[in-house]
């Protein structure tokens, strides 16, 4: 950047600065103890940039390597998205909680479902009896989702679903749903979750051995090139961090997982240029502003370059990326949770700064329950206040340039790339997956995490510091027993009701399909039209491709 | 030479979640402790026979994701029935402070949430588990 004689100018000068005034104050109050992933110095200089070169490393908004911006115009034109992640109870009380969420300025519907639901089991399943509605909306049938989805403009609302092991039978849902409406597939948009492998690694919904989830993603994928234009692919690596890992480890994973789905796409005779632009990188914003400011810009910028090394793409647009940035639930507190709502407009601010396209906040009330209205709502609100009123969106890539935010993004990366080698040298993303390296790496740095917060290392603000002990006064969400009940019900009606012979010769095809090597998606939209319940789905499923056995993993 | 305290980690129901479960693990290695994690999606039954199996001194049971009040008692009871009451049963995760008082009075000794520091887990279980040999 600067010419070296400027440069040799400062160097003299930082070490006169550091020998004279700045050594007689450490004398005097010595430096406080930092905890960070990263190496970091005390000061950033000109002299950190001396490898920088503006056109390789950032360039402008909408052009290679797209650190700068997604698109041209960035939040000049249109802010990032915003859709919060909600759900719970009965198919009623999650539609309930969209309209408020919708008409409080919400741009998507972004839906969890309980834990039932995203393994497979009906509602009057034993194994599912006890978490029925509790983390997320119940959803057994078609007919769930169009009491979930019931006067919300699915041509107008993109839908966004974090279940990964069956994204594809949520989606067939979503087809079928909007086909009743006469809404064909191809005005529909939103987000499947294509990564399966985030689940054995640390989410832990998995079903399918690994080899059938990935067959699962492809097919969606392969379907909705074709059928549904308007969906992206999420890679998670959101769980990975929330999970422990590191900020290197998480930005390695987005791209060992995004490398492996193109790639198995390509061995499948997919248009690997025409994927590679719906991918949407979907990460867990933390508390250390600046760390995760880097590592989004990292990510777009290692997007960039492996796309160019691997597929050497003729469109240059399939060198950008979207990034998701959803603030972490691990870092907020039980204790004076009114103080998450700080913690969250930190990391949500990481992703505006570092130009995420779509953002989905925590709220403060997580550590101690599904989160309350108020609570989802004041999270919605504070992204709605650092996109309208901070001023962080007027300008694009605000911290492009500074030494420290430049020398950061050029560390992590060089960091991640080595990660992503390391992965790569053991046999791939699904190889170290398999053999629980990866989660084996991810433990170890969790534990870390845990030592340096208990040692009083890494200060957490009323837990290890300034702990108070006031009991909080928090209206948490009330889970409604009844659920079960209601479900149940609902259940043994649509068995009744429904063409039963319809739904089995659906379900034989749907068999037929997954031992052969067709497209699942056309025959499972087809039995789930005939109101066929998840389960029913994925008991088909679990019979032709087998159950997963997860190991314990060796602690 | 004191006994080496056996404790079985444990995740009941559908939930995956366990940074928790496995950072708590490692911890109370760390602490001198003989620890087993048995991974993720156990029943209860699952749980109570492997507490009978590996004879375990303390059971610390992990859930996110609400249905601790179902499950929770369920594991204390079967523990009873099977002979297996002297086990200290602990418990974290997510769990609402006003659940707290229902678990305890179930038999949960102790609920352990979010910012809970190992060495202070470590030490109730140390405490409790002398206190309950002692009584035996």
């Amino acid at each position: 950047m600067e010419d070296k004689d400027k440069l040799s100018e400062i160097e003299v000068k930082l070490k006169e600065w550091e020998g004279g005034i700045l050594k007689q104050s450490l004398e005097v109050s010595p430096e406080r103890e930092i905890a960070s992933e990263l190496p970091k110095k005390r000061l950033y200089t000109p002299l950190d940039m001396v490898d920088f070169d503006y056109s390789r490393d950032l360039g402008f908004p909408g052009e290679p390597p797209f650190v700068r911006g997604y698109s041209p115009a960035m939040y000049r034109s249109r802010l990032w998205d915003m859709g919060e992640y909600a759900g719970y109870g009965s198919p009623e009380d999650a539609h309930a909680r969209y309209s408020e969420l919708l008409s409080a300025g919400g741009e998507a519907v972004s839906i969890a479902c309980d834990l039932p639901s995203q393994l497979g089991y009906d509602a009057d399943n034993p194994l599912a009896e006890a978490e029925v509605g509790l983390t997320g909306v119940s959803c057994c049938s078609l007919s769930d989702v169009e009491a979930i989805l019931a006067d919300i403009p699915m041509d107008k609302t993109p839908l966004i679903g974090s279940v990964s092991t069956l994204h594809l039978v949520f989606w067939a849902m979503y087809v079928a749903v909007a086909a009743k409406r006469g809404i064909p597939s191809e005005q529909l948009s939103g987000q499947a979750t294509i990564d399966c492998l985030q689940e054995f690694i640390s989410r832990g919904t998995y079903i399918f051995p690994p080899e059938h989830a990935v067959r699962l993603s492809l097919d969606t994928m392969e379907y909705a090139l074709k059928h549904i234009p308007g969906l992206t692919y999420q890679v998670n690596p959101y769980a990975i961090h929330e999970a422990g890992a590191t900020v290197v480890q998480e930005a390695a994973y987005a791209l060992a997982v995004s490398l492996y789905f193109l790639e198995a796409a390509h061995e499948r005779g997919m248009d690997v240029e025409a994927l590679a632009k719906r991918f949407t990188i979907h990460t867990a914003m933390h508390t250390n502003l600046f760390e995760e400011v880097a590592k989004l810009r990292a990510i777009k910028r290692m997007w960039a370059k492996l796309m160019k090394e691997r597929f050497n793409p003729k469109d240059p647009n399939v060198m950008r990326v979207r990034i998701g940035a959803h603030t972490g639930g691990s870092p907020l507190t039980a204790q004076d949770p009114e103080t998450n709502i700080i913690r969250v407009t930190i990391a949500a601010l990481a992703g505006a700064l570092a130009g995420a396209t779509r953002m989905a906040t925590s709220s403060f009330d997580e550590a101690h329950a599904i989160p309350s209205a108020k609570a989802v709502k004041i999270a919605l609100r504070t992204l709605q206040i650092i996109g309208y009123e901070s001023g962080v969106a007027d300008v694009m890539d605000p911290l492009g340039g500074s030494y420290y935010v430049e020398s950061l993004t050029s560390e992590l990366e060089k960091r991640a790339l080595a990660y992503l080698e390391k992965i790569e040298d053991r046999g791939g993303i699904v190889q170290v997956t398999e053999s629980g390296w990866m989660q084996q790496e991810i433990a170890h740095s969790a534990y870390i995490r845990q030592k340096e917060i208990d040692e009083g290392k890494r200060v957490i603000v009323g837990v290890n510091k300034f702990v108070s002990d006031e009991k909080p006064a928090l209206e948490i969400h009330k889970a409604r027993p009844e659920i079960v009940k209601e479900q149940k019900i609902r259940l043994e009606k649509l068995r009744r009701e429904r063409d039963n012979e319809a739904v089995q010769a659906s379900l034989e095809k749907v068999r037929k399909t997954a031992q052969g090597k067709e497209n699942l998606m056309p025959v499972v939209i087809e039995a789930v039209g005939n109101y066929a319940t998840l389960e029913e789905v994925c008991g088909i499923l679990r019979e032709v491709f087998g159950e997963y056995e997860a190991f314990a993993m060796k602690t | 030479m004191q006994k080496q305290i056996r404790v079985l980690i444990a995740k009941p129901g559908l939930d995956g979640h366990d940074r928790g479960a496995i950072v708590l693990s490692k911890g109370l290695r760390d602490e001198g402790m003989d620890v087993i994690y048995t991974g993720r999606r156990q029943t209860p039954e699952q749980i109570v026979q492997s507490c009978i199996q590996e004879y375990v001194d303390v059971l610390g049971l992990s859930l996110l994701s609400g249905g601790h009040n179902v499950y929770f008692p369920r594991i204390v009871e079967l523990l009873r029935e099977k002979g297996m009451a002297r086990v200290l049963v602990i418990g974290g995760g997510i769990i609402p402070e006003q659940d707290h008082p229902f678990l305890k009075e179930k038999g949960i000794e102790a609920i352990f949430g979010p910012g809970s520091r190992i060495e202070d887990i470590a030490d109730f279980i140390r405490e409790n588990v002398k206190r309950r040999g002692s009584q035996e």
